[in-house]
């Protein structure tokens, strides 16, 4: 047991290689507790804003869900609305798969680990959001098949569970195998990953489209109830999924030294521009369908756009995504982007921050107001609402944050000649 | 093989002691040999477990509040006569000790060959607010905020258009410029919130209700998100009743108490329809709007009302297919 622990006695001493996949877990989460004075501040706050989350959430079950500013009107706030976020954040992560592994671009797979990380971390945030919106979390049981009863095939929540849970097991068999691989140096056998990393492509897009197809297939919210729901989603997804992993390579580039090569940023980049773009475009178009026809369809985008009837709590949330978005726009489509890193960050944050007011506050509570009676019920988050939200991006950042040490560790310690990693 | 992780022990033990050594510089401690480290990562783990423990302490109330058997209680539809019996009496019994009110839990099934229609004239409807007091009574609501399965419309003559009504309303009715049109579950045959349920909580029953198991629902509320009728209810905190206000029939798939965090609704009043009685909603109109019956039988009064009234449902349109109607005189 004292051998596992001790990171260090692995290069040492050859004669107790770590072998086994669970020794080199071990191994890797060992690594990735240790790090400097910075490492562990960093984990200090994000443990402490993760348990203020895990206190308000516990408080949530006991009094009941009274805690948070739901209600019948707005039955979903902003759990819900992070949850549609983060699957965009998962299924956005893993598009650097495809120009990796379609078009061989070899330069692409060492982003492609970081793409599956933080498709892994998402993906534990997108069910710990569905999780504390459950009003009875204690009988989850009855979501499980063969336990409990699974309406499937006619219940698209149950699609959702499926693909989440099968995508997040599909991340990390090619995770962890890839890493495995690199870890004893050997090559990895494209038989045990491959197949599963083309899976994982049409997976990413189901996850998305599921999810979309859990608000456009209700009848009676005519504001999801339109086919361009899915398409909006993932075009969005393909913003905020490659801006954070731009964000993230910043980060890393300026904390350990990981740099991200010109090509594989450059083409994050392209993917960027392109679907930014056809997301405006897209949000255009269904702005226009709505306000140019008019009628009671129209209400809910009125309210989220205009006000209603003298209610305008969406409306700065909504402009204040459309202007990050634009000027997002502007910023990626100039050569700026390409030059200097501050204005790329920059426009990434406000790419990302756009995403996530347009897939949450924009779309999901929306879609309740005015209710399907036409009564206006505005929603603000309750304080325990927030305070379980951040708890829940804390915990996934630590996530992260490990998993991106083990993978770097492993890097670190058997770097490949073609790919080796600047230190 | 085995050459091949030596090869790479070269590079990897300069890199890798790296980390440590800058560690010592800025937090000594932190570079002290592996059992050190060792022992601060287990105090840290430890120390955060304990944090963990203490956050999540409220929790500790569940035990408390959801017995074993609850816990494992199964589907309504996979119960035997005798597990209900054993259920009933322990959920009889509960009550007793949270409301202090002694109640006697039913089930009555649904009459073989009869199907329930409910019809409300907008002639006569004058939107006192009756039913919707004699459903709060009659179901058990919880009494600190003013539930009921019912809303009332009151809209402008002249239109059909929901956006211009308003439930809210606290004038003298009727007004002349207004009608007013009750809306609560229509029952319908194409339920949504049927079909996008992921535990199979909530069905629709031969005799046309749809029901919940209430101790089955896990509370994600994606029903109540599908329904175009605003006729699903969650129960955001437990049911406050006083004990003299707690209605005693009880049926286990209609008005008893709801457990906090699971959906309910409109059940058709089932533990007193069930047993040849009519709806709390309808005995309480005044005005004699309310029309209840069964649509299979040529004789009931729903289906005078269906072949000789002007008749019509609530969002045609996307396919429902309700069992409640409304007409005028």
């Amino acid at each position: 047991m004292s051998s596992l622990t001790s990171p260090d006695s692995v290069p040492i001493d050859p004669a107790h290689p770590v072998r086994s996949y669970p020794r080199f877990i071990w191994w890797g989460l060992g690594e990735a507790t240790n790090g400097s004075l910075l490492f562990y501040t960093w984990m200090f706050v994000l443990t402490a804003i993760a348990l203020v989350g895990a206190n308000a959430w516990a408080v949530q079950v006991s009094e009941g869900m009274i805690v948070t500013n739901m209600t019948d009107h707005v039955s979903w706030g902003l759990y819900i609305a992070n949850f549609t976020f983060m699957v965009g954040v998962a299924a956005g992560g893993v598009m650097m798969v495809i120009p990796a592994y379609l078009y061989h671009d070899k330069k692409m797979h060492d982003v492609v680990i970081i793409g599956e990380i933080l498709a892994i971390s998402a993906i534990v945030m997108c069910l710990l959001f569905v999780v504390v919106d459950l009003g009875r979390p204690e009988r989850f049981w009855h979501l499980i098949p063969g336990i409990g009863r699974f309406n499937w095939p006619m219940s698209m929540l149950t699609w959702d569970v499926i693909v989440l849970n099968g995508y997040l097991l599909l991340n990390l068999h090619i995770c962890g195998y890839l890493l495995y691989m690199r870890f004893l140096n050997r090559q990895p056998n494209p038989k045990w990953y491959v197949p599963f990393v083309m899976i994982s492509i049409f997976w990413a897009i189901s996850i998305h489209t599921i999810t979309a197809f859990l608000y456009c297939g209700l009848g009676g919210r005519p504001f999801w109830n339109t086919a361009l729901l899915a398409p909006r989603f993932l075009a969005s997804a393909f913003v905020a999924g490659p801006a954070f992993i731009l964000i993230l390579f910043s980060i890393l580039k300026n904390v350990v030294g990981q740099r991200l090569e010109d090509a594989p940023a450059r083409l994050l980049i392209n993917i960027i521009r392109v679907t930014i773009v056809v997301n405006l475009l897209m949000v255009v178009s269904e702005v226009f369908t709505e306000f140019y026809t008019g009628g009671s369809h129209t209400a809910s985008a009125h309210y989220l756009f205009l006000g209603l009837h003298g209610h305008y709590a969406l409306v700065p949330w909504i402009w204040t995504a459309m202007i990050f978005n634009i000027v997002a726009a502007g910023l990626f489509l100039s050569p700026l982007v390409l030059k200097r890193e501050r204005v790329l960050v920059f426009a990434c944050i406000l790419a990302f921050i756009g995403a996530w007011i347009e897939k949450g506050m924009g779309l999901i509570v929306p879609g309740f107001i005015p209710s399907t009676l036409h009564e206006i019920v505005e929603y603000t988050p309750s304080l325990v609402e927030w305070k379980v939200s951040a708890g829940i991006w804390a915990f996934g950042l630590m996530v992260l944050t490990v998993l991106l040490k083990m993978a770097i560790s492993v890097y670190r310690q058997s770097p490949a000649p073609a790919t080796e990693s600047t230190r | 093989m085995s050459n091949e992780p030596a090869n790479s022990d070269g590079p990897t033990n300069s890199s890798g002691k790296q980390t440590p050594d800058s560690d010592q510089n800025l937090l000594p401690i932190l570079g002290q040999p592996t059992s050190r480290r060792t022992a601060l990562k287990a105090a840290g783990a430890a120390l955060g477990l304990a944090a963990f423990g203490k956050a999540v302490s409220p929790l500790m109330v569940i035990p408390e509040n959801v017995s074993v058997d609850e816990f494992l209680q199964r589907h309504y539809k996979e119960l035997t006569d005798e597990d209900k019996q054993k259920i009933f009496t322990r959920m009889e019994k509960e009550t007793k000790e949270s409301y202090g009110a002694e109640v006697s839990i039913s089930d009555p099934q649904p009459i073989p060959g009869v199907r329930y229609g409910y019809a409300i004239s907008l002639s006569k409807c004058n939107g006192n607010g009756k039913c919707m007091e004699a459903c709060h009574e009659e179901n058990n609501h919880h009494r600190g905020v003013d539930q009921s399965y019912i809303r009332i419309l009151e809209m402008p003559k002249g239109t059909m258009d929901m956006e211009q009504g308003n439930t809210t309303y606290d004038h003298t009715v009727p007004q002349d410029d207004k009608f007013y049109m009750p809306v609560q579950c229509q029952q319908c045959d194409n339920p949504p919130c049927v079909t996008v349920c992921p535990v199979e909580a909530t069905w629709k029953e031969d005799d046309g209700i749809v029901v919940v198991d209430y101790n089955w629902c896990i509370g994600c509320r994606y029903c109540e998100a599908a329904c175009p009728y605003h006729a699903r209810r969650f129960n955001w905190e437990q049911p406050e009743i006083p004990a003299e206000e707690v209605n005693p029939d009880q049926g286990y798939l209609s008005n008893r108490i709801r457990p906090q965090g699971t959906m309910e609704k409109c059940h058709f009043c089932l533990h007193r329809t069930r047993e040849g009685r009519l709806p709390a909603c309808l005995e309480a109109c005044p005005t004699g709007a309310r029309v209840f019956g069964d649509l299979n039988d040529p004789e009931s009064p729903i289906n005078y009302v269906l072949q000789n009234k002007r008749v019509f449902v609530l969002k045609e349109e996307l396919g429902t297919q309700p069992s409640f109607f409304y007409f005028f005189d």
